[in-house]
């Protein structure tokens, strides 16, 4: 039985809030609910978390020294490297457990927290490597689709059309032009792996992605789509309506690929065009201004139709072929 | 915070020895719109509870076995208003500081 909300309220009131009050991440962040929500269903599963965090707004801003908002122990380390940090605190805690070495038989798990930069690009080696040598451990992308945390540069994560400070919306350019790199193909291609998506709009799926891939012995990723209020330039509290609507319209398609095999979690069953996502976020706001604006559109469209049209047929090839 | 006599007694590497310190900041003091429920049109579903992403809603479960929000934690509630947002029934409304000054 996944957890549930009584659960998380009962382990408050009993252990504390795993992930506290007092950070400084912007109001209305969406970032602080994806560390929340993974580090309770941890918890309250009875793991003790050992968290690792990379060079971000979620890392810069929970651990101002002397202060920290994570009542679980914690890592950072650098902005390239978290899966590779984590990885070397796995393979402590196995051979310290191998050894008789280890005062407590908590079962302990390991969590990596990782933004988009962190991820798609500049900590893509690190984490293919980790996952790769099979270690036991979740990464949790947060994905805010750009550097946000100096201040919005573009990442392979950010949309087209969106308005970048280093791919900015000109009288030439529409802002930046290829799609996000789809990094959960590329992790799920890997051996041995839960990899799966997940949405601020839907915290109990998230939260049963999160359980799966504690239970699964070996690497597990999960991306979860979380707005940066700031530089999205959407109100403060439309985050989690934001994802909604990314579901929706198929831009965030909600599934899993565990160990090879597809499956989508939600199937929305009346969809949204994609325009409605774009013109509900400001940073899309200069694209929609420009002469090419509608060929913008109709691409995006088009790329999200028939990437939900492939995952429907993946999810119908790979059923029950589980590679190893 | 912790306090110590000379920089010699710190640890190393910038660790942090005590775990959730930043409560001793509190930032409840950036907050420009205050969440008010009105506890006759909540039906304790805690989706604001789940949602607050400053940890600022007190939830519990009665003896009774039903959920109950119980309000609001000001010292650190930023005024995003995402709870309102998430509310099913509307029962939060964000209203200006101004309007709490005595
Ligand atoms: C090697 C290195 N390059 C650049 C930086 C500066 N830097 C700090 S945070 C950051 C952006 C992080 O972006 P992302 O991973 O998407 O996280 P976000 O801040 O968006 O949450 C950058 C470029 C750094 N810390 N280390
Ligand atoms: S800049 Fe964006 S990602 Fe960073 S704390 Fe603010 S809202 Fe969150
Ligand atoms: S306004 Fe924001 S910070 Fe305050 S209680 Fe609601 S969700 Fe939490
Ligand atoms: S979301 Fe609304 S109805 Fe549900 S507990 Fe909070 S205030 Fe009450
Ligand atoms: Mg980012």
């Amino acid at each position: 039985m996944p957890v549930n909300m009584k659960q998380l309220i009962n382990l408050v009131a009993k252990e504390d809030w795993p992930f506290t009050q007092g950070h400084r991440l912007c109001p209305g962040c969406n970032a602080p609910m994806v560390a929340k929500w993974a580090t309770m269903t941890a918890k309250a599963l009875g793991y003790e978390p050992v968290v690792g965090a990379a060079t971000g707004c979620l890392e810069v801003s929970t651990t101002i020294y002397p202060f920290t908002a994570w009542n679980v122990p914690y890592i950072h380390n650098a902005f390239e490297n978290v899966a590779a940090t984590i990885s070397g605190a796995e393979a402590a805690y196995r051979s310290l457990k191998n050894r008789g070495k280890l005062k407590t038989d908590k079962p302990i798990k390991f969590i990596a927290f990782g933004g988009d930069g962190g991820t798609y690009d500049i900590g893509l080696q690190s984490l293919s490597g980790a996952v790769e040598r099979g270690h036991d451990f979740l990464y949790i992308l947060y994905d805010n689709e750009g550097y946000m945390n100096t201040g919005n540069q573009r990442s392979g994560s950010t949309p087209p059309g969106a308005d970048a400070t280093t791919e900015p919306v000109g009288k030439v350019k529409t802002g930046k032009v290829q799609f996000k790199k789809n990094i959960v193909e590329i992790i799920g291609a890997h051996e041995n792996v839960y990899a799966a998506t997940a949405s601020t709009s839907d915290p109990f799926d998230f939260m049963a992605k999160v359980e799966k891939g504690l239970k699964h012995e070996g690497p597990a990723f999960i991306a979860v789509l979380a707005p940066c209020v700031r530089f999205w330039r959407i109100p403060e509290s439309d985050g989690p309506k934001i994802t909604k609507l990314a579901v929706e319209t198929k831009y965030w398609p909600l599934y899993e690929i565990d160990r090879g095999v597809y499956k989508i979690t939600r199937k929305p069953r009346n969809f949204k065009p994609i325009e409605e996502y774009i013109r509900s976020i400001g940073r899309f706001r200069k694209a929609l201004q420009h002469p090419e604006y509608k060929e913008v559109i109709e691409e995006m469209q088009k790329y999200v139709d028939t990437r939900w049209e492939r995952l429907l047929k993946f999810e119908e090839a790979t059923k029950g072929m589980y590679l190893r | 915070m912790p306090k110590y006599d000379s920089w010699k007694e710190m640890p190393i590497a910038g660790v942090i020895d005590k775990p959730a310190t930043a409560r001793e900041y509190n930032t409840g003091t950036w907050r420009i719109m205050r969440p008010i429920v009105d506890k006759d049109a909540c039906i304790n579903c805690m989706q604001c509870w789940l949602y607050c992403p400053d940890m600022a809603i007190d939830g519990i479960v009665k003896e009774d076995g039903k959920t109950e929000m119980v309000g609001f934690n000001y010292d650190y509630c930023k005024g995003c208003g995402t709870c309102a947002k998430v509310c099913p029934v509307n029962a939060i409304t964000m209203k200006p500081e101004t309007e709490f000054l005595k």
